[in-house]
């Protein structure tokens, strides 16, 4: 009698278990769980990997792997860093606040703290010359066979635990001072994101047009 | 065509970071961003050496010492690097870059020691601002965040006064 009970429930087991069906439906709250809770999932981690190893690669073959590239960046005799950057951004500002229209991603804007972001930045640009590779492009130098880049990166991590030491203080202090939130540019004109963006695009079309023509 | 600093054009290379960025968001539901990975290998570290002290800072209870997408992505970043140089016939195998070499000579141990402090430098200046390179200055610029464009402006005069200073005198 059991087993026969058994196997005529089984066909019916997948109407039992709507949740996953439903789960499209409500998006911002199960993306956001979804993404959660998969953070450290092995899956996450091996696409990590792959979205590196595609990052690493596209670093290294558009040559900002390179202490001279870089130094060339500060010394503004090399304009690779700039046509690079503004590229990536122009590209990925209107991929992903498109995606965002249609409610395809979350954004993840940075919190503005003023003092924060200009001594903390300063400090950052200090650091950046004396060892010539930032922290991205210095473990794609260090993938290239630029081997003093593994000095950098164990003064990266040293200098992390130094940041954590002061951390409490630093949270009290600097921190707090010009805090605004997670405000946009376009806040600030008060203008509308999507007219903001329209005219913001053609603007590093124009920046990049100038670096081509003049630092080519 | 020819490019002088990479085997691929830099607008090329730009527009597929760009697009990458749409992946990492998508699929990942996280902004490219490199920095905080080697603090939470500090506090991996920190762990191993004083567990109690390093689980009591602040930033540590914030940001988990553990190996997470971050982590990965930045191992990742080595390995492809290491991909495209090689299969390109790029890779350096050297100590000590030419431009160094000519201005500070071929002493290893100077320049590892720069190195080291740079690092040390920046890792404090990027928890400071919030972000690095690419952090502030492509996830969040790109997300028109006010932070990530004053973070970025400061990173290159910063960048550009030290290094004038280096060299210049």
């Amino acid at each position: 009698m059991n087993s026969i009970t058994l196997t005529t429930h089984e066909p019916l087991s997948p109407v039992a278990f709507p949740t996953p069906q439903n789960k499209p439906n409500n998006e911002e709250n199960g993306s956001k769980e979804q993404a959660q809770g998969k953070e450290n999932g092995s899956k996450q981690l091996m696409l990590g990997l792959v979205f590196g190893v595609i990052f690493g690669f596209l670093l290294q073959k558009g040559g900002v792997a390179k202490y001279d590239v870089l130094l060339g960046a500060l010394f503004l005799t090399d304009f690779t860093v700039m046509k690079i950057m503004l590229t990536a951004i122009a590209v990925g500002m209107i991929g992903i606040f498109s995606m965002h229209a249609l409610g395809f991603v979350q954004l993840h804007v940075k919190p503005t703290r003023y003092a924060a972001n200009i001594i903390g930045g300063l400090i950052f640009g200090a650091g950046f010359a004396l060892l010539g590779y930032c922290p991205g492009t210095g473990a794609a130098a260090l993938g290239q066979g630029n081997y003093d880049a593994v000095a950098g990166v164990f003064g990266l991590i040293a200098g992390s635990y130094v940041y954590a030491e002061m951390s409490g203080y630093l949270d009290s202090t600097i921190l707090k001072w010009g805090t605004r939130g997670k405000i946009m540019l376009p806040d600030l004109l008060g203008a509308r994101l999507s007219r903001f963006i329209v005219s913001f695009i053609p603007l590093l079309g124009l920046v990049l047009f100038g670096i081509e023509k003049y630092f080519p | 065509m020819e490019y002088d600093s990479g085997a691929w054009s830099p607008y090329l290379v730009g527009a597929l970071i760009g697009m990458l960025s749409m992946a990492t968001f998508y699929f990942s539901n996280q902004p490219l961003g490199v920095s905080t990975s080697y603090a939470r290998i500090a506090g991996l570290i920190g762990k191993l050496v004083s567990k109690g002290h390093t689980e009591s800072l602040k930033f540590f209870q914030e940001t988990k010492p553990q190996i997470d997408w971050g982590v990965m992505l930045m191992m990742g970043i080595f390995l492809g690097a290491f991909l495209a140089a090689y299969t390109g016939h790029e890779i350096t195998a050297q100590w000590i870059p030419p431009l160094w070499e000519e201005r500070f000579g071929p002493n290893p141990a100077l320049r590892l020691g720069v190195a080291f402090i740079g690092g040390m430098v920046m890792a404090f200046g990027a928890r400071l601002a919030g972000g690095c390179t690419s952090g502030h200055g492509i996830s969040g610029a790109l997300q028109l965040s006010v932070g990530s464009w004053i973070a970025l402006m400061c990173f290159f005069a910063g960048g550009a006064v030290t290094a004038n200073l280096m060299f210049g005198i």
